[in-house]
């Protein structure tokens, strides 16, 4: 369909020339697909602007001309023609176009084609709201992370990560801040410990609710380097319009000087809470074997017991 | 009334028998089973929240705009001695230690928030333009001596009462009301004020509260659509139907098939809150280090889904956008046809977009709930769905402003708020379009411009509405009319300081500020929305304008009752439809004689006829012999 | 002033005032029901395996109930029947037979089937701890749950030694005196499916001490009360709410079988209509108990 492409990037660079979004002050995009999100809504800006003026005009004109003092006597069949039928027909096919030409795909995008296997080379974060901040969980170069549960939650380990896992020997948890790579498919996990947080990155033009008990993916790909605010989009809470936290696009080279900061630090208390674990199991069984020493008779007549029933 | 009945089996219809049985003042008054008290009832208690729903939101703009700054000397120490230190924070002066005044808390703000959405929607508008007008104006016009279940009307008034005395107790409990948001998601909504009294805490009472209001809203569902279908006075045909009573009906049929599953929603809420069962609360809740937020375990033993909470609320909470905006429409279509002097533009069309609208309005719930993991499909689904619903909406829009078309149009205040409803809904119903879509929402959801958009729906939209109903029918129910000076200046006022107020929300929303900041996001999201942060302050003073351009209104309602110009006619607005018919006020029973109808509702400027309008009571030219005849 | 056809049928529409009335109830009432499965589903699909409990209720007693409704469904239309024939002794009779069935509907709800959750203790079991009780669950082993591909039981109940240890919070433990046969014998091939009769009504084990340590245990353990699991919640919720549907038809009914019926006198077609609308009614509270009995006894 080289003719649709055509129209489409004709469209492209008009609605450039006319961007009522940057007129409306929407932030600036930094993201592959946020141009064509950026786009679709600059047209429906557009459309909404020419339906607005459209009714607006003819309202102001049916107002005067047709205000008592000028129009003594009102005609009882009023409007004859069947303009609005066709118009209101322009506006359906408008709004079939807006839905299948760019909603659709766009969503389809977003959610069917999540660069989510080794070979896509994609950053695979979880990101993990809480009242009132955001955890990140980055799988690191194997791309999986690492097994989590309630129970392996500590001062420290604030996500839970379970330290005798070998998938989380290279995962990261950062709080407050999440470092990406400028030009590299970017997953992100999003999910909550507590109560419903709202995911919002607007220059990536993503955002997800932070469901607790579900783990919500979406994917973008920056496309420029900077530091910009992750935004609490849904109430958590007292503390909900201070729950900013922060993003930064960096090259390769600067990611991965920080990485290796960040793994040093989260393998540290990992490593050390894995040796309490051990220690702590030596001591279970070592309880365990003297309860059953000590009470071997009694479990024996227990089991009698039973056989009786 | 028993009584009443059992006399009349003997003697058949006796129609001035209202006459004869003058009830007392508690009857009249305060337990009326008359539709038009009960829906003045409505209309009144509407009011009165209303303009509380509205007073809550002028301090949340203080705070949006000032963030902790301390109120205003007497407001501040009013609005704490009412509310108390749940919602206001004692400020000091750090050097000398000495008062300075009290500002709105974080909790506080979202305690207001919740209360301002949900007083607003089901405390203010539902009332007034549904049960309020539907109520007052519905029975008339369709030639009904009352409403069907005239005992089961004042019961639903009455459970609506309980509702609005629960809500407002629940600001005087332990913590203060409710402070989810309105649509008090789960698990927030679950774990907030766990540390307070089991029962009497804002969240749990906002639950009982809503359980009395739906119950109301469906009692009188059933009422309004019985009426609708059964009492419609002789000749009064489906196609004669004016336009408000087809908008009283589907809203009718909206609350009574889309509140059940809120209702029941709510029970379970109120299960998870009371008895700690796990309905929304799912497993593996993290809450401060697996300690409630009070320093109390949590006791939920998990499974829950929180999104099953939005599902129902949502099934519910969309029809509701069409339950606030019917009526509204159909107010509009009113004062519009009467005060253009020429019909309805579209009528058949009109209706048509009505059911449309209706049956639509069922299945595009989950557009609230775009960023929640959905799924292509699903996605693709509700999409398409929300897309479809915009078609009925275009009609209907579109029917109204042809109608302005050739007519004479009369410019009193309610016909000023009638036309200026049509460029603002308009304005509510564009904005709608990109937020149709997934991806679109991907940046717009929740920020400001959504409040914008629906802010435009029910606001300038419904609310004016509203007003225009106010001082169409207020000559009808009173006896007099409200002033027109003050009614124009109020309606200029609130024009232009309504516009202002919603205007550059669209703006800020677009620049990324989002909703629910209790300082507007100067303290952590400057970086982000700094450009926008001045907006605050004067979209602030908007709002507080507004606030006193109401007042106007509020003294013109209560000085025109005893001092406004008396109607010299029963039908001061010449206008066609049968709630004119009757006297001034309405007695008990309405109509002084049975009535007929002999043609449709908006036959103004009929050509030929020797007034621009005919009432449509009033029997055709050739058979007026015919009925001399009968008379006689 | 007199409201039109509350008695008779309109003729155009073919409905009186009440018959449309009590229609549109009953949908909005299927609604608010259809919400509450709704989430029953919701939490059902939710659920873990383990999690979610089967045989918990006493079928035979629950199919009782059913029939009891079904009956008394049966005489509402005998009586309405009567009515119409203007036979008012036989009314007086099929009514009353209609919400004494609704009141016994109650009073086995009640004071049977309700209480004996009440009473009884269940935990369950964090899966981290389920190997400390595994003599109780009976998962592991060649003979155990897992091999034989079900999933895992992670659940104890039965009576506890003291009911003040389960509340008290500076306790951590709690002793079990008695427990059901599924922890009794728990890898028994009998109790791998859901009972008929729930074990515990045939014999709970007495005498075998089970010390539970709280921190072992899920949120929630303690008497069947809704927090147990979502079951529970589900099954009290539904059936509570459907329990006050049939109080209000019973205090209906009670009310046109004695002060009500006095009607008949001037006016047998509005009494006939009245029992006819409640009778819709009823047909709907029994008509949702056709939904639940299957879906929390059987499924």
């Amino acid at each position: 369909m080289p003719n649709q492409k055509n129209a489409e990037m004709t469209l492209a660079a008009l609605s450039d020339y006319f961007d009522l979004n940057k007129l409306m002050g929407m932030l600036p995009n930094h993201s592959e697909h946020g141009k064509e999100i950026d786009h679709m809504l600059n047209f429906c800006h557009w459309f909404m602007l020419a339906l607005f003026v459209g009714w607006g005009s003819f309202f102001l004109v049916s107002v005067f001309r047709f205000r008592k003092s000028r129009h003594p006597k009102a005609d009882y069949h009023g409007v004859r023609t069947h303009l609005s039928t066709h118009l209101e027909v322009g506006v359906v096919i408008i709004e079939a176009v807006i839905l299948l030409g760019f909603a659709l795909p766009l969503w389809g995008k977003r959610v069917n084609e999540i660069p989510d296997n080794e070979k896509d080379g994609a950053l695979k974060i979880r990101a993990i709201g809480y009242q009132f901040g955001w955890n990140f969980h980055y799988a690191g170069p194997d791309g999986k992370f690492g097994r989590q549960h309630i129970r392996f939650i500590t001062g420290s380990n604030v996500l839970g990560l379970d330290p005798t896992d070998p998938d989380g020997a290279d995962d990261v948890v950062a709080t407050g801040t999440m470092h990406l790579v400028n030009h590299k498919a970017t997953v992100t996990r999003v999910s909550s410990k507590d109560v419903i947080h709202g995911f919002a990155l607007h220059q990536m033009r993503i955002q997800q609710d932070a469901i607790p008990g579900t783990e919500a993916p979406q994917w973008f790909r920056p496309v420029s380097t900077g530091e910009w605010q992750i935004i609490c989009a849904q109430l958590c809470g007292a503390g909900h319009s201070g729950m900013a936290a922060k993003y930064i696009v960096e090259e390769q080279k600067d990611f991965d000087v920080w990485y290796k900061e960040q793994l040093e630090a989260t393998q540290r208390y990992l490593q050390k809470q894995k040796g309490e674990i051990e220690k702590q199991a030596e001591a279970d069984k070592a309880e365990l074997a003297k309860k059953a020493a000590e009470h071997g008779s009694e479990h024996g007549s227990g089991h009698g017991e039973k056989k009786e029933h | 009334m028993a009584h009443a009945a059992a006399a009349h089996t003997e003697h058949g219809h006796d129609d001035h028998a209202h006459d004869h049985h003058e009830p007392g003042f508690w009857r009249k008054w305060v337990f009326s089973t008359d539709h038009k008290m009960i829906g003045i009832q409505y209309i009144v208690t509407g009011l009165a929240f209303l303009f509380f729903g509205f007073g809550l939101m002028m301090v949340m703009r203080w705070s949006i705009a000032h963030g902790s700054d301390v109120l205003p000397g007497f407001w501040g120490n009013l609005l704490h001695g009412i509310f108390g230190d749940a919602v206001f924070d004692k400020a000091v002066d750090p050097s000398t230690k000495a008062m300075v005044g009290y500002s709105l808390s974080t909790q506080g703000y979202n305690v207001f928030g919740a209360m301002h959405g949900t007083i607003m929607v089901f405390f203010g508008i539902v009332p007034i333009a549904f049960a309020g007008f539907g109520n007052f104006v519905m029975p008339l016009q369709i030639g009904a001596v009352d409403m069907a279940f005239p005992r089961l009307n004042m019961a639903s008034f009455w459970s609506f009462f309980i509702s609005c005395v629960i809500m407002v107790w629940s600001f005087f409990v332990e913590g203060s009301a409710a402070k989810s948001g309105w649509t008090n998601y789960p698990p927030l909504a679950g774990i907030a004020d766990q540390s307070h009294h089991a029962v009497l805490n804002g969240g749990t009472l906002w639950l009982l509260g809503m359980v009395f209001n739906i119950t109301s809203s469906l009692l009188g569902a059933v009422n309004f659509i019985t009426t609708f279908v059964q009492l419609r006075a002789p000749g009064m045909t489906w196609g004669r139907l004016p336009f408000f009573c087809w908008a009283q009906f589907i809203t009718a049929y909206l609350l009574l098939l889309a509140f059940p599953p809120l209702e029941s929603a709510a029970i379970m809420n109120l299960f998870d809150r009371v008895f700690g069962s796990s309905f929304f609360m799912p497993t593996g809740l993290v809450v401060n280090g697996a300690v409630g937020p009070d320093g109390q375990p949590l006791l939920f033993s998990g499974g829950g889904s929180p999104v099953l909470w939005q599902h129902l609320f949502w099934f519910l909470a969309h029809p509701e956008v069409y339950v606030l905006i019917l009526p509204g429409i159909g107010m509009v279509t009113e004062i519009i046809a009467c005060n253009s002097r020429k019909p309805i533009w579209g009528y058949k069309a009109m209706v048509g977009g009505l059911f449309t609208l209706a049956f639509l309005s069922f299945i595009v719930w989950a557009h609230h709930m775009y960023m929640t993991d959905m799924g292509p499909k699903v996605a693709a689904f509700f999409q398409t769905t929300t897309i479809l619903i915009s078609v009925p909406s275009v009609i209907l829009l579109t029917a109204l402003l042809l109608s302005l078309w050739g007519g004479s149009l009369r410019f009193n205040t309610p016909m000023l708020f009638a036309a200026a409803f049509l460029p603002m809904f308009g304005i509510g119903g564009l904005t709608g379009i990109p937020l149709a879509f997934n991806a679109v929402d991907l940046y717009m959801h929740d920020t400001y411009y959504i409040i914008a958009h629906f802010h435009y729906v029910v606001a300038p939209g419904t609310i004016f509405a509203i007003f225009a109903g106010v001082y169409h029918w207020y000559p009808k129910a009173c006896g007099r009319m409200m002033n027109e000076t003050l009614g124009k200046l109020h309606f200029w006022g609130s024009l232009v300081a309504i516009n202002c107020l919603f205007m550059p929300m669209f703006m800020q929303g677009m620049a990324g500020v989002h909703r629910r900041w209790w300082d507007g996001g100067k303290s952590a999201y400057e970086a982000t929305v700094g450009p926008w942060l001045d907006w605050n302050l004067k979209i602030s003073y908007a709002a507080w304008a507004l606030g006193a351009v109401q007042l106007i209104f509020v003294f013109n309602f209560c000085w025109s009752m005893i001092r406004g110009k008396k109607v010299t006619s029963d039908n001061p607005w010449q206008a066609t439809t049968l709630e004119w018919d009757t006297p001034t006020p309405p007695p008990h029973g309405n109509f002084i004689k049975p009535i007929t109808v002999y043609r449709g509702p908006y036959e103004y400027s009929v050509p030929g006829e020797d007034k621009d309008y005919t009432p449509q009571s009033e029997p055709p030219r050739d058979s007026k012999p015919l009925e001399a005849k009968a008379h006689a | 002033m007199e409201i039109p056809y509350t008695v008779r049928p309109r003729p155009d529409t073919g409905l009186a005032n009440p018959k449309l009335g009590i229609w549109l109830f009953i949908a909005s009432e299927v609604m608010l029901f259809g919400g509450l499965f709704a989430g029953y589903i919701f939490m059902r699909l939710g659920a873990e395996p383990w999690m979610w409990p089967h045989g918990w209720l006493n079928v035979p007693v629950g199919t009782f109930n059913t029939f009891v409704l079904i009956f008394s469904s049966v005489t509402v239309i005998l009586s309405w029947e009567a009515l119409k024939m203007r036979n008012f002794k036989a009314y007086k009779w099929w009514l009353f037979l209609t919400w004494v069935c609704g009141l016994l509907f109650l009073i086995i709800k009640l004071s049977y089937e309700w209480p004996n959750k009440f009473n009884h203790f269940g935990a369950y079991i964090k899966k981290e701890a389920a190997e400390k009780y595994e003599e109780y669950l009976g998962n592991e082993g060649e003979d155990g749950r897992l091999a034989r591909g079900q999933a895992p039981r992670l659940f104890i109940s039965g009576h506890p030694k003291a009911w003040s240890d389960v509340k008290d919070p500076s306790m951590d433990k709690i002793v079990l005196a008695a427990i059901d046969d599924e922890n009794h014998t728990p890898k028994s091939a009998e109790n791998d499916r859901a009972h008929f009769i729930p074990r515990d009504m045939v014999h709970l084990h007495e005498g075998h001490e089970v010390v539970l340590d709280k921190k072992d245990l899920v949120n929630g353990f303690g008497p069947f009360y809704p927090r147990l699991n979502t079951y529970l919640a589900c099954y009290f919720m539904i059936t509570g709410l459907h329990g006050l549907h049939v109080l209000g038809g019973v205090i209906v009914f009670i009310f046109f079988w004695g002060p009500g019926s006095k009607l008949y006198k001037t006016n047998p077609e509005q009494l006939c209509n009245r029992i006819e609308v409640a009778g819709l009614f009823w047909h709907l509270v029994d008509l949702i108990w056709i939904f639940v009995f299957p879906i929390f006894y059987l499924l």
